[in-house]
């Protein structure tokens, strides 16, 4: 009872949240109703029993990805006109994106009910998941004994592109003068400040 | 709790749900009584530094301060700023207070005495202080003010470089406790050292992370040195500067129960929870909720004397010291400990 209950409110606040995201006028709004949807897409998961999925689905998308959204969007300069203007010409392309995607999901869901590929390493096929086993061991029971390739190349690759990145933003600044926290904590007090005993009625020399 | 209600007669679903809602309050209504006391309490040690005298009027030695100033701040008009976004200008101290609320429902106060006992309670811990930021950015971006808006800025890069130390400290114990059921990394510290020191701390390759993770705790709740989110040399403020009345009291509240939240956790960790110090049978029969308040009480007297003697920061020192030495020492330690366990078989 309490899991249907809890079920209808979870889906269709994350169908209302996301449907929100792309009303609401003001992009803070849109990240803020995101979050929402994040947040009650991690209570559904809970309700399938991936309690450690929904952790991470907060820890990384509301903890982290959302924060740097909002991050972002607050800085922004909004023109609210000048957001709608482009509508018109970007309908077209928006329609495109619109029927690519409802292809994948169908694809997605047929790929699905045709039966689950299999992946990974062929020796190393063992590892089975039994109910009674903690979330977290049975996922990390298969991740580093049937997947572990693909699990190392995804470390890799997300290595590859934080390197990427740094190569690509990285300028080295000219006519900034840096801090050097290791001079500034060696720093003594004698090297700043003199003690002077000035007698009465002469000028200081500074 | 529950077996207690279906005593009284209830089905196992009703039993379940009263006993849930008796203990959210349970955990509630007494926290909010000792965010109250503690604020009086940091204030006395505060004066106690500062060789002055705190609050000694209103009640025996002033400890009713704190009440005397709920009152008042309840009394207080709630201003909205008209250039603000006005829902979630009240949106957000609401989500600050919740936020710092709902991370105590898997913290055990004794053996088996807590709210929710789930297998990820610590990467909940870990998801719920994550959505404290929202509050103070929410605020200081619908305040549409100069200052609460850079001291939002702030404390999101803030929160989110201590973050990821944070992360790796608790992977370092999650290793050695081999879970991350809060209760269970408490039990995994019983006889933890000689078979008879019940700490984490005590283990020479976990004490370095213990400091670290106490100077992480500090930032993440952007308390002194690393208050640089309120700085009022700077900002005010900070977020809170729009905000009067019972919304700031919220934040006040809220940032007080993240505090001593913080505190719980560092005892909880490092120090052994609900454990008495030593494994010895006697001391067993003060209960666990005794010691466990007592190891609060002495973090956040360490929180206190910080704030009381460290001068703040300055903003790249914060950030230098998340990302250039936090995350590479605890990247590292996570490669120690990790290397040390399975060199002496632990996880055999």
């Amino acid at each position: 009872m309490i899991q249907l209950v809890s079920f209808y409110i979870f889906a269709s606040i994350v169908i209302a949240s996301a449907a929100m995201v792309i009303f609401a006028r003001n992009p803070v709004h849109s990240v803020l109703w995101l979050i929402v949807a994040f947040f009650n897409a991690a209570g559904l998961m809970i309700l399938i029993g991936a309690e450690f999925i929904a952790m991470l689905l907060v820890i990384v998308y509301v903890g982290a990805v959302a924060v740097l959204f909002l991050f972002v969007v607050m800085m922004l300069d909004i023109d609210f006109a000048e957001l709608r203007a482009g509508f018109v010409k970007n309908v077209p392309l928006g329609l495109l994106l619109a029927v690519v995607l409802a292809a994948e999901l169908v694809l997605g869901i047929g790929a699905y009910q045709a039966g689950a590929v299999t992946l990974g390493t062929p020796e190393a096929g063992a590892a089975t998941v039994s109910a009674a086993v903690p979330n977290i061991e049975a996922i990390g029971g298969l991740l580093y004994s049937k997947y572990v390739f693909m699990f190392e190349t995804a470390g890799l690759i997300l290595l590859v592109a934080m390197v990427g990145a740094i190569v690509l933003t990285h300028r080295k600044s000219h006519g900034t003068r840096g801090q050097s926290i290791s001079s500034q904590v060696q720093r003594r007090p004698e090297e700043a400040t003199r003690n002077v005993n000035q007698p009465v009625g002469q000028g200081i020399e500074l | 709790m529950t077996s207690f209600f279906q005593t009284l007669g209830m089905s196992y679903e009703t039993a379940w749900f009263t006993a849930t809602i008796a203990g959210i309050l349970l955990i509630a209504l007494p926290l909010m009584l000792a965010v109250a006391l503690i604020i009086y309490a940091e204030r006395k040690l505060w004066a106690a530094f500062a060789l002055r005298r705190g609050p000694n009027v209103v009640g025996p030695f002033g400890v009713l301060q704190s009440f005397a100033d709920g009152l008042k701040v309840f009394l207080q008009e709630t201003i909205i700023p008209s250039a603000s976004n006005r829902g979630l200008f009240l949106i957000a101290p609401i989500i600050t207070f919740t936020v710092a609320l709902m991370a105590w429902a898997v913290i055990p106060f004794a053996d088996g005495v807590v709210l929710s006992n789930i297998n990820v309670g610590l990467l909940y811990i870990l998801a719920i202080s994550s959505l404290g930021v929202y509050g103070v950015v929410i605020a200081g971006w619908a305040s549409n003010s100069k200052y609460p808006f850079y001291s939002a800025m702030r404390a999101a890069a803030q929160m989110i470089s201590y973050e990821v130390s944070i992360g790796f400290i608790l992977i370092c114990i999650v290793l050695w406790a081999g879970t991350f059921n809060v209760g269970g990394i408490v039990e995994g510290q019983r006889g933890h050292i000689f078979g008879f020191i019940n700490a984490y701390a005590f283990n020479p390759l976990l004490f370095p992370i213990a400091i670290m993770f106490l100077i992480s705790s500090m930032a993440e709740t952007a308390r002194a040195p690393f208050d640089l989110t309120e700085a009022e040399s700077e900002l005010v403020a900070g977020y809170q500067t729009e905000y009067s009345s019972m919304a700031f009291a919220l934040f006040w509240l809220g940032e007080y129960a993240n505090v001593l939240l913080m505190c719980a956790l560092n005892a909880i960790l490092f120090w052994g929870g609900y454990l008495p110090p030593v494994d010895w049978a006697p001391l067993y029969a003060v209960p666990g909720i005794i010691w466990f308040f007592v190891k609060i009480l002495l973090m956040f007297f360490v929180f206190a004397w910080v704030k009381a003697t460290v001068p703040r920061y300055r903003y790249d020192q914060l950030m230098r010291l998340g990302w250039k030495v936090f995350l590479p020492i605890s990247l590292f330690w996570v490669f120690l400990v990790s290397g040390y366990l399975m060199f002496t078989g632990h996880f055999a």
